[in-house]
């Protein structure tokens, strides 16, 4: 390709060019390499010994059948029945809503960015601090949320102590098993989770909106279609990609939730709020059990990067069609 | 741009003036009930940091506060060690961000304008970290830092794991990407090198960008807490979100108290963002982060 008398120099720049950029990425990577890329593999490395506290023999995949099959099987599909339905309960509402809010804010109108503003700021106040809010507002004895049912006739209710389902209480008790619903104490929770990301959705779904060509909207109405078949017909379909993009964000999100958990519920009542994120640190924090805990870390990573993958050939669509 | 702006328009317009009335006015009404029912929790925070406590345990809750009580904020203040935990938050903060940064900008710069022996396989590594969630990584980092390096319990435990981010690398790859080669052609006519390109040209067509980064990172060090509660155990290197959680501990039943504590934990974050949150609103609409 060069001439000979040329190629030494370029060998020699390109020489020179490689060691600087090791030098630009050294850093970076280094951190990325031993917290984030190494730790993934630790963790499965740990959940085949014996680790209590101190570690201690191999063991194979006795740790995965003790969380699976074993002692620990009832607690570990307990929290991920409850992740599960937190997440059934959550990533719907908020998707629907958010849509809904997302079209129409779209339209050029007054006070948009007022209510933009307004819808965002749950999203970048920290769970901690918001999460006691909600607490106070769902305070049994004094709380706001118990004045609205007295206005509208319904008894106090316990929330985020009320361990029984939210059907069984809504028919006085006659639902058993399953039926009886998620608990009143992980509705609150979610109430808490779709107020605090909402405007999150609603923001990825203006962008998603604003994507979509203006063209497609002049044919339709030219052929005189509808604002109603417009909606289904036009608007709706070219936005599934950003809708299966914020359902898949929404559920990885969901399914890690840890922080709401502990600030407002501790994983009670009855442990009825014991997502696996919550369980994962129960184990291994406060019961010093790191091999149960490496074991259980790994079964979730299993399920979020599942949903990660799918997230990922979303995002690649989004970008070609940006 | 004017065909795209008469379309939408056009778009909130379909009929006759009349219906356009009620229909806007329809629009403005739910729009408006939302943004009543996401703000309430904070109209509630701040009244009931302003009641006695009295006052605050009375059932029916009053909406207003019949008196107001100033020094709510400052007995919270008081009951804990904010000082501390602020000027924690604050060194974290300061020391991440700018850490990331530098490490983030650097990388950046050699995966988007930079051709090397490896380039593919470190790219890998890089995709890879971004992939494993942060729950696999946790336990084995956790044991690293407290049996390994015995960090535990000190600052930097909060910072040095945080001092590079995938996510920012990716951000700030894709805009030096589409900064034009022929810019770079020029550059490397007039000799200058990779060094001398980045900081003359690349970062200063990069400002919005960079500003995005340093929002979202020092956001999320603001509000990290699961880690914190991790790898301390002491008030004198513990973050707000922490001191938060352990007010509630202590303070549980002072419900006035608690709430003048979530005010001046939140006001700091609102305030930024009011100033601050095109780049924010921008940065999260572009890549979709949920942090």
């Amino acid at each position: 390709m060069t001439r000979p008398a040329a190629s030494a120099t370029r060998r020699r720049r390109n020489a020179a060019e490689n060691a600087l950029a090791y030098a630009f990425i050294l850093p970076a990577m280094l951190i990325l390499l031993v917290f984030h890329f190494a730790g993934g593999f630790a963790a499965v490395g740990m959940s085949l010994f014996k680790w209590d506290i101190v570690p201690g023999a191999f063991r194979g995949l006795d740790n995965y059948q003790t969380v699976l099959v074993g002692s620990r099987a009832e607690e570990f599909w307990h929290s991920l029945s409850v992740t599960l339905t937190y997440t059934l309960i959550t990533v719907p509402i908020e998707i629907v809503l958010s849509l809904v809010l997302a079209y129409l804010l779209f339209q050029k109108m007054r006070g948009r960015a007022v209510y933009r503003t307004l819808y965002y700021l749950p999203y970048i106040t920290s769970v901690i601090a918001a999460g006691v809010i909600f607490n106070w507002l769902m305070n049994p004895n004094y709380g706001f949320f118990n004045q609205i049912l007295e206005l509208v006739g319904i008894g106090p209710q316990r929330w985020l102590d009320e361990p029984r389902g939210l059907f069984e209480l809504m028919s006085g008790g006659l639902l058993a098993g399953w039926a009886q619903g998620p608990s009143l104490a992980l509705v609150g929770v979610s109430l808490f989770t779709i107020w605090h990301f909402i405007g999150f959705q609603v923001v990825i779904f203006l962008a998603g909106l604003g994507n979509i060509s203006t063209e497609y909207y002049e044919a339709a109405r030219l052929d005189g279609a509808s604002e109603r078949q417009i909606f289904w017909r036009i608007t709706l379909p070219l936005l599934s990609p950003t809708t299966f993009f914020v359902a898949t964000i929404a559920t990885i999100g969901a399914l890690k939730a840890f922080n709401q958990i502990y600030v407002m519920t501790n994983g009670g009542p009855l442990d009825t709020t014991r997502t696996l994120g919550y369980e994962i640190f129960h184990v291994f924090f406060q019961q010093g059990r790191i091999d149960l805990g490496a074991a259980m870390a790994v079964l979730l990573t299993i399920i979020i990067l599942l949903f990660t993958l799918f997230q990922f050939r979303i995002a690649e669509r989004r970008v070609h069609y940006g | 741009m004017a065909s795209r702006a008469g379309a939408q328009r056009r778009l909130g317009r379909p009929a006759g003036i009349p219906r356009l009335r009620v229909r806007t006015v329809l629009k403005h009404l739910t729009l408006g009930a939302v943004a009543v029912v996401i703000a309430f929790p904070f109209y509630w925070m701040l009244t009931t940091a302003f009641k006695s406590f009295f006052e605050a345990t009375t059932f029916p809750p009053t909406l207003f506060p019949q008196e107001f009580h100033f020094e709510n904020f400052a007995t919270a203040w008081g009951d804990a060690p904010w000082v501390g935990f602020f000027r924690n938050t604050f060194i974290i903060a300061i020391a991440v961000t700018v850490g990331e940064l530098a490490t983030s900008i650097l990388a950046a710069y050699a995966f988007a304008r930079m051709n090397f022996k490896g380039k593919g396989v470190m790219f890998m590594i890089l995709l890879a970290s971004y992939m494993i969630p942060g729950e696999a990584t946790l336990i084995p980092n956790f044991v690293l830092v407290t049996k390994v390096l015995h960090i535990q319990n000190t600052l930097a435990v909060q910072i040095i794991p945080f001092l590079a981010s995938v996510f920012s690398i990716f951000l700030l790859r894709q805009h030096f990407l589409s900064i034009p080669s022929e810019l770079a052609d020029a550059a490397t006519v007039d000799g200058a090198g990779h060094l001398r390109f980045l900081r003359s040209v690349v970062l200063p067509l990069s400002v919005p960008v960079l500003v995005t980064v340093t929002l979202i990172t020092a956001l999320g060090v603001y509000d990290s807490f699961q880690w914190p509660l991790l790898v301390t155990n002491t008030d004198d290197v513990r973050p707000v979100q922490i001191g938060m959680a352990q007010f509630r501990t202590e303070f549980g039943a002072q419900y006035h108290l608690e709430m003048a504590a979530a005010t001046f934990v939140i006001a700091p974050v609102v305030v930024v963002f009011l100033f601050l949150q095109r780049y924010l609103i921008q940065g999260v609409a572009r890549t979709g982060i949920r942090g």
